[in-house]
């Protein structure tokens, strides 16, 4: 008995409905996506403002000042990288494991990924203040001046790790989005059948295509999955490798950031997810039931993130070294940053796990957007808790001491990078489709019903 | 002998496997004709002959460049710069070791990707007898036939239920 999610009388009546609804938004897209896009256009463009006010005038008009010289920026490359890894992770895992609820979230997280990976690596660039000068520090091309990068730097081990995760999830995304390259060069005319046919690189859908389409997406998450975890590990480093400042010498910053990095991530696919869901009206494929999923999914990873984040705290007390003991003082009890500290722990911990505890809210639209992104905002002040304090207390002297005040212009930078990202998701939403079509079609082919007594309970066929 | 492409186009997999049969009754060899179908369908489901390929090879391959080049590139650069930090050896190996594991893993995921597209013969400046409605459900059998056995093809098609044949022109 054939079960299908997608209503049709047959194959094609849902291939034909799954087609026009996936891509609908790429050949017309309706008018409420444009004045989003013109709105996060806006955002983008002052925030852009922003950095050309900043590279004309120097760093002067920022926040920073000795001893504080990561502030905000800093902040958000290391929240941003977060961001990127729950897509390719949370695709990787999913496709490794066959999880069937999978399909319609996999293309949204990867796009993430990538979109999120490029607005952080920018995020050091600007903040160098000179970011003409950035390239040699990281690429050994200064051959006229025998300048060369300095590899023991983790300034170093930073781009290198980033330039691997992003042009591997950037081909990862490309070779499974070939198929739906093809629907839409079938589905479109003029100048725009040419470009898809040139970028579907004249697939055909033969069963070697599909294989190998299939054993790719297995063979490459197995990869990814070792550059994700190095990736937030060696960003880690950029802190924990330093000795001189309090609160960042830490062996436990690497698995703590990755798991870090992996809550706010998978969070922030939750809220896109929905975002798109609403945007494109795409209520037969996003959810109750995947948003159930990712829910069950956040909560085991908001326990274990919780795990490392109180191990760090207290092995951090447990040196009864009285600099660090007073950092801790201040970052817990020591307002402004007590606020801050309250607020990260009540957002990304302590309000919304207890809430994902109940179905109903993890089958709510309208409260799993609320608690990812009080997730976000959470993880967004951990990273600023991190690494401001620290350096506000760095060195022993007192008097070299000081505190952080972020300057408009570096607000305006970091409420660009959140319309950056949301306005590259929206463009790329409308060149490719942001659901994979191939595989929600093998979901509803594979897709069944059995009957067991007097209950009819869903299945699905999978090959050995 | 010419050959020419004929494209039947079935609108059930039932339709498609019986046509695949039915051509290897009329003497037509597995590597003859192929399925064309929107989505991926479980192996064999056509009865289509399984190929091998080295898509496996491709990663290690891809690996050993990446190792090569991130050694040779982190190598090159202390030695050019001598920098002597804390009297420790001019070459860091545990720092080496950083940049050298992210150069082997982008090697062996280009090359994956490389092998990806060289194993399913893309990209295809001629992509042949197609027809869209393939990408909408339906499954087309794409048979290189000789030009003499081309109303026979025809005929195997349409017994087994093709919706539409397609003749290259």
């Amino acid at each position: 008995m054939q079960d299908r999610a997608i209503a049709g009388q047959n194959t094609q009546e849902v291939d034909r409905k799954i087609n026009q609804d996936l891509l609908g938004n790429v050949l017309a897209a309706p008018m409420r996506f444009w004045l989003l896009l013109g709105f996060l256009a806006l955002v983008v463009a002052m925030a852009g403002g922003a950095v050309g006010y900043m590279v004309n005038q120097g760093l002067g008009v920022t926040g920073l000042h000795r001893p504080v010289m990561w502030g905000f920026m800093i902040t958000n490359f290391v929240f941003w990288v977060g961001i990127s890894h729950a897509g390719v992770m949370l695709s990787a895992i999913l496709r490794l494991s066959q999880a069937e609820w999978r399909r319609p979230a996999t293309r949204a997280a990867e796009v993430v990924t990538v979109f999120a990976l490029m607005t952080a690596i920018m995020m050091p660039i600007i903040h160098s203040g000179r970011p003409w000068r950035t390239l040699y520090w990281a690429f050994p091309y200064d051959f006229s001046r025998g300048i060369w990068p300095n590899v023991r730097s983790p300034l170093v081990w930073d781009p290198a790790a980033i330039t691997t995760y992003l042009t591997s999830s950037i081909l990862f995304v490309y070779v499974a989005l070939i198929p739906d390259l093809a629907v839409a060069r079938d589905r479109s005319t003029g100048i725009r059948k040419a470009i898809y046919s040139v970028v579907a690189m004249g697939w055909r859908g033969y069963p070697r295509q599909w294989r190998l389409q299939i054993i790719a997406g297995f063979l490459l998450s197995a990869l990814i999955l070792p550059v994700f975890v190095s990736v937030h590990s060696i960003v880690s480093w950029d802190f924990a490798v330093a000795q001189s400042v309090e609160g960042w010498h830490s062996t436990i910053f690497a698995p703590y950031f990755v798991i870090g990095a992996v809550l706010s991530g998978v969070s922030a696919v939750v809220t896109v997810m929905i975002i798109l869901r609403y945007l494109f009206k795409w209520h037969d494929y996003i959810t109750s039931d995947t948003i159930d999923s990712l829910g069950r999914l956040l909560v085991v990873v908001a326990l274990a993130w919780f795990y490392f984040f109180a191990l760090e705290i207290l092995f951090g007390l447990y040196t009864l070294e009285n600099s660090e003991l007073a950092l801790r003082k201040m970052q817990m009890f020591e307002p402004p940053y007590s606020y801050l500290f309250i607020t990260f722990l009540l957002t990304a911990f302590v309000i919304p796990v207890p809430l994902w505890l109940f179905r109903s809210v993890r089958r709510s639209f309208l409260w799993m957007t609320i608690t990812t992104i009080l997730v976000n905002i959470g993880m967004w002040l951990e990273r600023f808790l991190i690494i401001v304090p620290g350096m506000a207390r760095k060195g022993d002297l007192t008097f070299n001491w000081s505190t952080y005040h972020p300057s408009i212009i570096e607000i305006l930078i970091v409420i660009g990078t959140f319309a950056l990202v949301g306005m590259l998701i929206l463009l790329f939403s409308k060149v490719a489709p942001l659901i994979p079509i191939y595989d929600v079609k093998e979901g509803q082919i594979l897709r069944d019903k059995i009957t067991i007594g007097k209950v009819d309970v869903p299945a699905v066929k999978r090959e050995e | 002998m010419a050959k020419k492409q004929v494209l039947g186009i079935f609108r059930t997999a039932d339709n498609a496997a019986l046509a695949t049969d039915r051509l290897k009754e009329a003497g037509f060899a597995g590597s003859d004709y192929t399925v064309l179908t929107g989505s991926p369908y479980p192996e064999g489901a056509f009865g289509e002959e399984t190929t091998k390929h080295r898509l496996y090879a491709f990663p290690f391959f891809g690996a050993a460049i990446g190792f090569s080049v991130a050694i040779l590139l982190t190598t090159g650069t202390q030695v050019s710069y001598p920098l002597v930090t804390g009297g420790k050896p001019i070459i860091a190996v545990p720092a080496m070791a950083v940049i050298t594991y992210e150069g082997t893993m982008l090697g062996a995921i280009i090359m994956t990707i490389l092998g990806v597209l060289f194993e399913s013969r893309l990209p295809r400046a001629v992509m042949g007898l197609y027809d869209t409605r393939i990408t909408e459900g339906y499954i087309g059998i794409a048979l290189n036939c000789p030009e003499e056995r081309l109303q026979a093809a025809d005929l195997v098609f349409r017994q087994a239920g093709a919706d539409d044949v397609k003749h290259q022109k």
